[in-house]
């Protein structure tokens, strides 16, 4: 079979991986219309592209998941077929997705040698664990191999997902948003990790809406918009301005720029929730939280900085009345709201946008219009069913005055991507002008558009008068939105922080524990 | 509209795989049949003359398809928010056993009074036993698929404890039975045949059971707790009382079975109330997807496929127990398929 030159030609080589002419259809949609997607060996080609830009479709057809409605995948020039992943491992394609597929309870040694297609009856201990301790220091990817999977910071979990695939042979490396999960300096070390795999000559498909991350460690940028490739751009030549235009076409660029810096209050209101010596039992899998005393005024943003895992999404559930506090006291407006259930504290006015809305905030067989009316109290209510123009009215309402683009509201949330799922969750929450917004990382999974418009509504809300207490891991994020920072660390308050102080150099020691280390010295 | 074809074509594909269960199922207990040395043939057309060739045939089905009716809703109820109660079968002997105490003491009441009490005693019986295990699972001690299934086997020995002792019949002492039922204690039926308003409160109580899912807040709030229950926790629904007040009614609903049985068909309570509705019920249940037009459908088959036990005993001098053996040729095969019609 010939394979076809392209403007490949001139380097002699054909690429690593090559796709022509994909085309895949969900029903009326086109999801994907590529003319021609390459991958290099010894390159790293980031995907780039808004929510629902067809990014991770592209992956997932590339991986074998999804069969194409046409066009041909090469293989070292070589037309192959991909009918499964098992194919595409086969052949050296390797995927790690956004939801780790590790087995929680098994180690990591069973979990790599677990996904080796050719694991003999007898497993080779010895062979299998040289070669896990090799790849471990050739490409900075130590983890035990001994602990279970379970037990593993995310970030490690990311390490042996990357693992497995190395030593099931791939020489093609897909990560669908690798750093979404990541704290910063886990990101850094992924990025080392992928330096030294092209140093080695593996092709990296990294899949992802991050400028700043691309612009670092792409060596050629294909940009996807509404499912076609709107542009190619070499890593050398991309500028941030560039990369905009290309995403979300002409003129859009200027527009996400960030917004100026809303006026720093220096009075706050009422004290919106106020927390006073919180601390709850130790829970299996929970963090426990360690006499937190904190107070969120009315028009103020506080921001929680911290590693993931330090107790925020406890220090969340402790503000909705999901984890009961088990000595100390909470306050909302005033009122003691220690013992309140979850229906009562919003119907005050507290809203949530948990860090996993599809988990934690939506219910995937519901359509996207009953999962807008879920947990309204009986705002909604018509005698005993659900006044349904008016939720929709209220909701399309939320969704304009976000700037979303609002899904049909008829199909079900399952569907939804990632992103898409968080819009209609800050629909849902936003929609009737919360007094108290408690956000757990609630830009994640969004594109830089999204972003902008969630962190612009922040601060309108602040200004209309709300709390809000943002949780987040993006430093650059927290020092633009915040009035305060607080830093938690294993459930503790590490320090609170005031504007002059919003430095990655004041704000790190306290996230890693240095104060502790330097209290005991 | 999209809406229109996509679901035209969601009806095609549970009708196509409705006849593929059906055809694989009647195919291999054919196989059965003719191993037996019987005629296949010959057993089907008979079933078919049989049900619906005249009136009484008919009646009969539907008095079968009455209590399966409500078993299937008492598993479909909870189905919906992610409960797993294949207790129906207890249920029903709950049901039926405080009726017999009600029907045994409140034997001076008129018709038009005691009637009503008996069906909410029916209710309550069964509503209360099915509360047991949704009280231990609310407070997440034990999961209700296991504590459902063991009282299935307690219900019908507390039945039995009953018609031995206390309400042991003076008439009939050779075998264990209440008491007959007074004539105003006897659910009135129809057509001068066996049907009785056990169909009417079936009907109804699926009628409602669709309407409250798909109209109310409550239907809302269930199925949302069914399809995320912490994300549910969250928005505050109160997930552990919606679980109970499931539970009741789905024990409820099924208790109504137990209560039609002994006031319509038997007029006493007796130990061998139930060939396993129950759990035929669920089967119903699940095989439905939990939707009602499919209960209904589902329960005319089961009726339909126990029916063939009864006339395969008569005309072939079959063991009615070849039945168990079709119902159990369908539960594999449905389960080989790993997917319930529902899709």
């Amino acid at each position: 079979m010939p394979h076809r030159h392209s403007d490949r030609a001139v380097e002699g080589a054909p690429p690593l991986l090559e796709a022509l002419g994909i085309v895949k259809r969900f029903g009326k949609l086109v999801a994907n219309e590529i003319d021609q997607f390459t991958v290099d060996a010894g390159k790293i080609v980031a995907l780039l592209g808004e929510n629902g830009a067809g990014k991770s479709t592209l992956a997932k057809i590339l991986y074998g998941y999804y069969a194409p409605d046409a066009g041909d995948i090469n293989l070292n020039g070589k037309l192959v077929r991909i009918k499964s992943p098992r194919d595409a491992r086969a052949l050296g394609i390797g995927m790690v997705f956004q939801n780790f597929t590790l087995i929680p309870t098994m180690s990591v040694f069973d979990n790599v040698a677990l996904f080796l297609h050719d694991l003999p009856v007898v497993v080779p201990r010895a062979e299998i664990l040289r070669r896990i301790r090799d790849y471990a220091e050739r490409f900075h990817l130590t983890v035990d191999p001994w602990r279970l999977a379970g037990q593993l910071a995310v970030g490690d979990q990311q390490k042996v997902e990357i693992l497995k695939e190395l030593l099931a042979g791939a020489r093609v490396l897909i990560l669908d948003e690798p750093t979404k999960v990541l704290a910063p300096q886990e990101s850094e070390g992924l990025f080392r990790t992928l330096a030294e795999l092209r140093a080695e000559g593996f092709g990296i498909v990294l899949i992802t809406h991050k400028l700043r991350e691309v612009l670092a460690v792409a060596d050629r940028i294909t940009v996807m918009r509404h499912g076609r490739i709107a542009g190619v751009v070499d890593g050398r030549d991309a500028t941030e301005q560039v990369l905009l235009a290309l995403m979300f076409g002409e003129g859009a660029a200027s527009a996400s720029s960030a917004a100026p810096v809303a006026p720093t209050h220096q009075d706050w209101g009422e004290p919106a929730l106020e927390l006073i010596r919180v601390s709850t039992t130790d829970v299996e899998g929970r963090v426990p939280l360690n006499a937190i005393s904190l107070r969120v005024g009315s028009g103020e943003i506080v921001g929680i900085a911290g590693v993931s895992g330090n107790g925020q999404r406890e220090l969340g559930d402790v503000v909705l009345g999901l984890l009961q506090a088990h000595t100390g006291a909470k306050l909302l407006w005033g009122e003691d709201a220690t013992r309140w259930p979850v229906a009562k504290v919003r119907e005050k006015g507290v809203a949530e946008i948990p860090d996993d809305p599809l988990s934690l905030a939506c219910v995937p067989g519901l359509t996207v219009r009953e999962n807008l009316a879920l947990g309204s109290g009986g705002r909604y209510a018509l005698r005993l069913g659900v006044d349904w123009p008016r939720c929709d009215a209220d909701m399309q309402r939320s969704f304009a005055r976000l700037g979303f683009a609002r899904p049909d509201f008829a199909t079900r949330a399952a569907i939804l991507s990632g992103g898409n799922l968080q819009r209609v969750v800050l629909a849902r929450e936003l929609a009737h002008e919360p007094q108290l917004i408690v956000a757990l990382y609630p830009t994640r999974g969004l594109d830089a558009r999204s972003t902008t418009a969630v962190r612009a509504l922040f601060r309108a809300a602040r200004d209309r008068g709300a709390a809000v207490l943002l949780v987040s891991e993006d430093l650059d994020e927290l020092f633009e939105l915040s009035d305060r920072l607080v830093v938690m660390f294993r459930g503790g308050i590490a320090a609170a922080l005031a504007p002059k102080d919003f430095h990655a150099e004041s704000v790190a020691p306290f996230m890693v524990g240095a104060h502790e280390q330097a209290d005991a010295a | 509209m999209l809406r229109d074809g996509a679901t035209l074509w969601h009806y095609a594909m549970r009708a196509r795989a409705f006849a593929l269960v059906a055809g694989i199922a009647l195919g291999v207990f054919a196989a059965l049949l003719i191993a037996a040395g019987k005629n296949p043939v010959r057993a089907y057309a008979d079933t078919l003359i049989y049900v619906f060739g005249n009136a009484y045939g008919f009646s009969e089905l539907l008095v079968r398809m009455t209590p399966l009716l409500l078993t299937a809703i008492a598993a479909a109820l909870p189905a919906r928010i992610g409960l797993i109660n294949v207790g129906a079968e207890g249920q029903l002997y709950m049901g039926a056993w405080l009726t017999t105490g009600g029907a045994l003491t409140l034997m001076d009441l008129p018709a038009f009074l005691l009637l009503p009490v008996l069906t909410v005693l029916g209710f309550v019986g069964g509503g209360l036993w099915a509360l047991i295990p949704g009280m231990l699972r609310g407070l997440r001690l034990v999961n209700e698929t296991i504590s459902t299934l063991l009282l299935n086997y307690v219900a019908p020995l507390i039945v039995s404890y009953f018609i031995f002792g206390p309400w042991r019949s003076p008439e009939s002492s050779s075998y264990p039975q209440s008491p007959a039922f007074v004539d105003a204690a006897r659910l009135p039926t129809f057509f001068h045949s066996r049907v009785h308003f056990g169909l009417v409160l079936a009907l109804a109580a699926l009628a409602l059971f669709s309407w409250a899912m798909t109209r109310t807040r409550f239907g809302l709030d269930i199925r949302a707790i069914g399809g995320n229950a912490e994300a549910a926790r969250r928005l505050g629904i109160p997930v552990v009382g919606y679980m109970l007040v499931v539970m009741f009614i789905a024990g409820g609903i099924a208790g109504l079975a137990g209560m039609a049985e002994v006031t319509a068909i038997q007029g006493r309570l007796v130990g061998e109330l139930s060939p396993g509705y129950g759990y035929v019920g669920f089967l119903v249940s699940w095989l439905a997807g939990t939707r009602a037009s499919g209960i209904v459908l589902m329960s005319f088959v089961f009726a339909l496929i126990s029916s063939v036990g009864d006339i395969l005993q008569i005309t072939q001098g079959v063991p009615y127990a070849v039945v168990d053996i079709l119902l159990a040729v369908i539960l594999f095969i449905v389960l080989g398929r790993g997917l319930s019609l529902n899709y």
